[in-house]
């Protein structure tokens, strides 16, 4: 292929650019992005100094392992959760999923199956539970919002289906065996970290690594802006978006297990309106609602914001429910603020053509054609 | 001018096609009904009756605020704790400071309007998506309302009797409850179809930046949008008290998702821009219907939440398949006019 | 996707051709200035208007006449839309005086540029797909009875009315969704009629219209002049600038050029004034001897849309596939691409069988393809443009499973150089490009492949003139360089200029097949509206 495709534009001048203001400002997007984890980075630090300083206890290993305990397996499905998000979806069943891979983990326990078989299915039933979403998502093409909001109740009512009103083990059951109930009790040998944290730890690098350094990161951020040019640029957005579905339901399962190990019981309320604390802890770690936008490092630096923070007030002997007030005030605080930018630069002079990308964010969805 | 021209063939009207939905869900319910009676004909008494319309009240008035909000491609998570809250509130005044009767009510709906307008304000002058705005409020208001319960539950003791009659008393045999909410219905389902400020909520999820071009103040209807579903949750809060005369802080708790779900199941688009109020209704309604048919027939009711769910799912596929198929009979290749002068020279695609 | 009009493109003839019943769209060419029907119901004067650093508008004036059409020209970026904007009261200009009816006036936003009378129609469409046709026409002022209720009986009776005023019968009680664009344009002149407008200022409207619709659009526009309205015309087509309008005025560089009678200007001289100097030939075309088969289309259907369709691109050729809206081109193309499913037939690509509805697949075989529309299936728009040159090369460009920004960079920068990009830095949105930057954006990434076969679809469009010619160039550049090139284009003259062979399509089947030397805009459109079979060639 000739070095030069185009001709030398023969006495041609430039048009000027389209008016839309940032273009050749070459740092913006970093500085954009940058803004947003280095909020977080402030917050994080700021929380470990109020920690600190109102609590003897609380900047000590000890601390750090709780914390694990306490947001581990809520943490762990924030980060499928992420990926969703980035390709313009959202998974409102995770939750539900938790308590299904748990339901059936009792279920089975309590009719004298061994617990590594009991596991798997649990994950498998997860996995098909994260199937059924993925198939109505991308095959039958409903919107995921609805379809998640149906599964979970779907889901939960299947666990309740399988374990009624009843803790297990129960009374006349075998209790769960030492190796799993340890899981979720004791340090992993050789450090002070909670199984839960390690197993964050882990799959925060592996997400990680999959969204900002492969292609089918990239993919997903494609995805998530403009899906048809994405298809087009031959990806395949919906085996990918299927995949991410079941990824998360495996992903759940596991955190079920988890928070079975933790309690050493399940029922089938585990986790109950939980899906919403990881979604806020998604888009607290500035992950966009609408897609494309969004980092595995922002995320993880808000499950420490949100963890240190409920260490902290409950060591304090804070009420609970303000922990609660606490957390959707940062929340709130997180969105209104950038929001409140934007809002200003709206309603000065810049023009915002009514036109161009910039759609009024209540408009969650844009593909609306006739 | 000329006679109004037969429309194109196979342009399914509009009218007809909202009025099918809700008709739809209207059958599915009488269906559910007539079913469970055959299996138990004590369902089709007159108490039975009474609690089907009950129970599914208060998911139905929350459900037409919640229609507002989400016609505007908006949501509003946090309908379920201001109920809560004001739920609480109220009890609370009721006990301590003895105020009469009808403040409740007033008291209720203002509290709830104005965490709703702080929904609203939020959502269009900071531009904050509202599905953020809303899951954040829910957590503030729990936690609010959490703390302000500390453990004081509301007893019926505590509450008016002449308030709490609301919650039990019937007129011709059609409870109070079931009554103020259809009036609520009716009024708003009428202003949807008739004020020009409400077509406009339609205009904006239908195409926001059409609306914004033709001039429709966005921010302010959708603002309203808030207000209203707030001020409807907060009135729900005070028929939550009439009707249980008990409030604890687990009141309202997740309620937010079983609105939307009787929304959706009685047809509003999830995506913005159609439905009707009186189709969420249904959709409570439905859902309501099918708990208790469940009870009635001694199924566990275990059941109830996975039949719901499954529901939900079958409502929305079906709605998409509706939409489609709509969409398809509306769509012809040679446009859906007729041209009344004779204009081309060239032949015709 | 749409057809230019009978008239032969770019000769500058205004007859009557497409227009409807030639009523005398062009007429009386001395009708605007000093027709003795007083002064200008609009007068924008030196208007300015800056974003930031960039002057979209440095000097913009326009005269308005009641009963006249005025035809607005000019490339992207001259500042058509700012000043249309402005006059749509979207935007408050930064200087200059807006007179109407010889006051002067000051929209501070849309509603009071209606209030005036001034309406625009622009060219994504902007209805409401929910709601009636009727309450579309209406949303905002629908007719009240007591009480602020909505009449619907009245808004029905009302729609009709003014349909048949515009010589039209469609149902005011459908939902606005499904409609074709040709209807949609309908509703919206509707609209602007119901708001009294007069001054109806229409943004490429054409672009995707049929040969009758367009007919159709001309005949509308005399009903709105002989009523009075002004209407400005803002098109790329020249020719139908010269079939519709009295008067033109050319822009450039965000500068008013000129205004002139229509019958005193030509294609040329238009073409002068946008761009300042001569074009000279347009196209440029190498002489290539094609070489070996890449791309064997057999029996290729799709239920309903196309069928039958056989044909062979070779290394070194541009085929273009010509015919109408509807026809069915696209269509074919994203079937051969995997985009859509086909029903049977077969695609081999350098001999290898391509499956079904597998993009991927005939990616990897060798396959390109720069989609129709650029914002929504050409580009991500909200991504930079070093995201979208990398988005087709990825695997390329990864090392162990993983990829680096810098590898995309570099890519995305050897192709702005080559395709000589105008952008401010490579990681920039595409969104803040020009319509012919943004083609070449689409280009680098799909050229970054090094593809065998590349499939165009509407190459130009929405493009200005001298991005036009660089494209073209590229073209032929690829083929030189033994690039198999499928191209689909509604260009008449751009079909003929560019392409070696030309295949015609006619309602989902192969009517015809020209060698360029052949080829005439005649036997194309013969063979496009079906009467391919009756002449001998």
């Amino acid at each position: 292929m000739s070095s030069e495709i185009a001709p030398p534009a023969a006495g041609q001048h430039a048009p000027p650019h389209a008016p839309a203001g940032d273009a050749g400002a070459r740092p913006a997007l970093w500085r954009r992005a940058l803004r947003w984890e280095t909020g977080l980075v402030v917050v994080l630090v700021a929380a470990l100094v109020f920690g600190s300083s109102e609590s003897a206890t609380f900047a000590s290993q000890t601390t750090l392992f709780y914390a694990g305990i306490n947001i581990g397996y809520i943490a762990i499905m924030a980060l499928p959760m992420t990926l969703i998000v980035v390709t313009g979806e959202i998974d409102l069943s995770v939750a539900s999923m938790l308590g299904l891979s748990g339901a059936v983990l009792g279920d089975l326990w309590h009719h004298g199956w061994p617990i590594l078989p009991a596991i798997v299915i649990a994950l498998l039933a997860d996995a098909a539970g994260g199937a059924l979403n993925g198939v109505l998502v991308t095959r039958v093409g409903l919107p995921s919002i609805a379809v998640t909001i149906g599964t979970l109740t779907l889901f939960r009512g299947v666990a309740e289906i399988l374990l009624g009103s009843q803790t297990i083990p129960t009374a006349s059951d075998r209790p769960f065996p030492m190796w799993l109930t340890n899981i979720g009790v004791v340090p992993v040998p050789g450090t002070k970290l909670s199984y839960t944290t390690v197993i964050f730890i882990g799959l925060a690098v592996v997400c990680g690594v999959i969204l900002h350094v492969t292609p089918l990161g990239r993919a997903m951020f494609a995805a998530g802006l403009q899906s048809e040019a994405a298809r087009f640029a031959g990806i395949r957005v919906a085996r990918m978006k299927f995949w991410l579905y079941v990824f998360s339901g495996v992903i759940c399962a596991f955190a079920g297990i988890l928070l079975a190990a933790q309690n050493s019981s399940v029922s089938y309320n585990a986790g109950f309106g939980l899906e919403l604390n990881v979604v806020a802890i998604v888009l607290l770690g500035g992950v966009s609602i609408f897609g494309g936008r969004g980092t595995i490092p922002g995320v993880v630096l808000s499950v420490a914001i949100v963890g240190s923070l409920q260490m902290a007030l409950t060591q304090m002997n804070i009420d609970p429910n303000v922990q609660q007030i606490v957390i959707g005030g940062l929340l709130l605080i997180s969105v209104v603020l950038p929001g409140l930018s934007r809002g200003a630069r709206w309603l000065g002079t810049r023009p915002g053509s009514l036109r161009s990308g910039h759609k009024p964010p209540w408009a969650l969805s844009q593909r609306r054609r006739l | 001018m000329t006679a109004r021209p037969a429309p194109a063939p196979g342009a399914p009207r509009l009218g007809t096609v909202l009025r099918a939905r809700e008709a739809g869900t209207a059958a599915l319910v009488l269906v559910v009904f007539v079913a469970t009676t055959l299996r138990d004909h004590n369902f089709a008494n007159v108490n039975s009756i009474q609690q089907l319309l009950v129970g599914a009240s208060l998911i139905a008035l929350l459900g037409v605020g919640e229609t507002l909000v989400i016609v505007t491609r908006n949501y509003d998570l946090s309908v379920g704790s201001v109920l809560g809250l004001c739920a609480f509130v109220v009890g609370d005044l009721f006990r301590h400071q003895h105020i009469p009767v009808w403040s409740g009510f007033v008291i209720a709906i203002a509290l709830g309007a104005a965490i709703g307008a702080i929904n609203g304000l939020i959502t269009t002058v900071a531009r904050v998506p509202s599905l953020v705005v809303t899951l954040a409020m829910l957590y503030v208001v729990r936690g609010v309302d959490a703390k302000l319960v500390n453990g004081h539950i509301v007893l019926p003791s505590q509450v008016p009797s002449a308030f709490a009659a609301v919650g039990y008393r019937n007129i011709l045999g059609i409870p109070w409850l079931a009554i103020i909410v259809a009036v609520v219905v009716v009024a708003v389902s009428y202003a949807m179809r008739s004020f020009r400020p409400c077509r406009d909520l339609y205009a904006i999820g239908s195409n926001p930046e059409a609306a914004t071009l033709a001039g429709i103040p966005s921010g302010r209807r959708v603002f309203m949008a808030f207000l209203a579903s707030g001020a409807l949750a907060g009135l729900g809060g005070a028929l939550f008290l009439a009707l249980f005369a008990q409030v604890d802080n687990s009141a309202g708790i997740g309620y937010e998702l079983n609105v939307i779900a009787a929304v959706v199941v009685g047809g509003v688009a999830i995506f913005g821009g159609s439905g009707t109020v009186v189709g969420a209704a249904l959709g409570a309604l439905l859902l309501n219907t099918i708990q208790q048919a469940l009870v009635a027939v001694r199924s566990s009711s275990f059941w109830s939440e996975a039949i719901a769910g499954a529901l939900l799912l079958a409502a929305i596929a079906f709605d998409r398949w509706l939409s489609l198929r709509v969409a398809r009979g509306l769509r012809s290749a040679k446009g859906a006019h007729r041209d009344l002068s004779v204009a081309s020279r060239g032949s015709p695609t | 996707m749409s057809e230019v009009p009978a008239s032969a493109a770019g000769d500058g003839t205004s007859d009557a051709p497409a227009s409807a019943a030639g009523d005398g769209t062009s007429d009386a060419p001395a009708s605007a200035a000093g027709s003795g029907q007083g002064g200008p119901v609009l007068s924008l004067r030196h208007a300015a208007k800056a974003f930031g650093a960039v002057q979209a508008l440095a000097d913009g004036s326009i005269e308005l006449y009641p009963g006249e059409a005025h035809g607005l020209v000019g490339e992207n970026g001259a500042g058509k839309s700012t000043l249309v904007k402005i006059l749509a009261g979207v935007y408050q200009p930064d200087a200059g005086d807006l007179i109407i009816d010889g006051e002067p006036a000051t929209f501070a936003g849309p509603a009071a540029a209606r209030g005036a009378g001034v309406a625009v129609i622009y060219q994504e469409p902007t209805l409401f797909p929910d709601l009636s046709v009727a309450e579309n026409i209406f949303m905002g002022r629908q007719p009240v009875r007591a009480g602020r209720r909505i009449d619907r009986a009245a808004m029905n009776r009302e729609a009709v009315t003014i349909f048949t005023q515009l010589g039209v019968a469609l149902d005011p009680v459908r939902p606005a969704r499904g409609l074709s664009v040709a209807d949609q344009q309908i509703v919206e002149i509707a609209k602007a009629l119901s708001l009294e407008a007069r001054v109806l200022v229409m943004d490429e409207p054409t672009a995707a219209l049929t040969n009758v619709e367009v007919a159709r659009l001309f005949s509308v526009m005399a009903t709105l002049r002989r009523r009075g309205a002004a209407v400005l015309f803002i098109s790329h087509r020249l020719e139908e600038v010269f079939a519709s309008c009295q008067r033109v005025t050319i822009m450039r560089d965000g500068r008013f050029v000129l205004t002139a009678p229509a019958t005193e200007l030509d294609v040329d001289s238009l073409i002068r004034g946008m761009i300042g100097r001569d074009l000279g030939a347009m196209f440029h075309k190498t002489g290539v001897t094609p070489g070996e088969t890449v791309l064997e289309v057999r029996d290729l259907a799709r239920e309903g849309v196309f069928s039958d369709v056989s044909f062979t691109v070779r290394r070194g050729e541009i085929v273009a596939l010509a015919g109408l809206v509807g026809a069915g081109r696209t269509e074919v193309a994203r079937a051969i691409f995997g985009i859509d499913q086909r029903s049977s037939g077969s695609v081999r690509l350098l001999g290898k069988l391509l499956p079904a509805g597998d993009p991927a697949a005939a990616m990897a075989a060798g396959a390109a393809f720069v989609p129709e529309d650029r914002r929504q299936e050409g580009l991500v728009m909200d991504m930079g443009i070093d995201d979208n040159v990398a988005l087709a090369s990825m695997g390329r460009l990864s090392r162990g499973g993983l990829i680096f920004r810098s590898a995309e960079r570099k890519l995305a920068l050897t192709w702005a150089n080559r395709l000589r990009l105008r952008y401010g830095w490579i990681g920039d949105a595409v969104s803040t490009l020009s319509g012919g930057n943004q083609q070449k954006v689409v280009l680098g990434k799909w050229l970054a492949r090094q593809p065998a076969l590349l499939i165009i679809d509407e190459p130009t469009r929405g493009i200005d003139i001298g991005t036009k010619a660089e494209v073209h160039r590229i073209l032929d550049t690829l083929a030189a360089d033994g690039v198999a090139v499928l191209m689909i284009s509604s260009e008449l003259p751009e079909v003929l200029g560019v392409a070696d062979r030309i295949l015609v399509l006619h309602e989902g089947r192969l009517a015809a097949e020209y060698a360029s030397a052949e080829a005439t805009e005649d036997n194309i459109m013969r063979a496009a509206t079906g009467q391919a079979g009756r002449d001998a060639a």
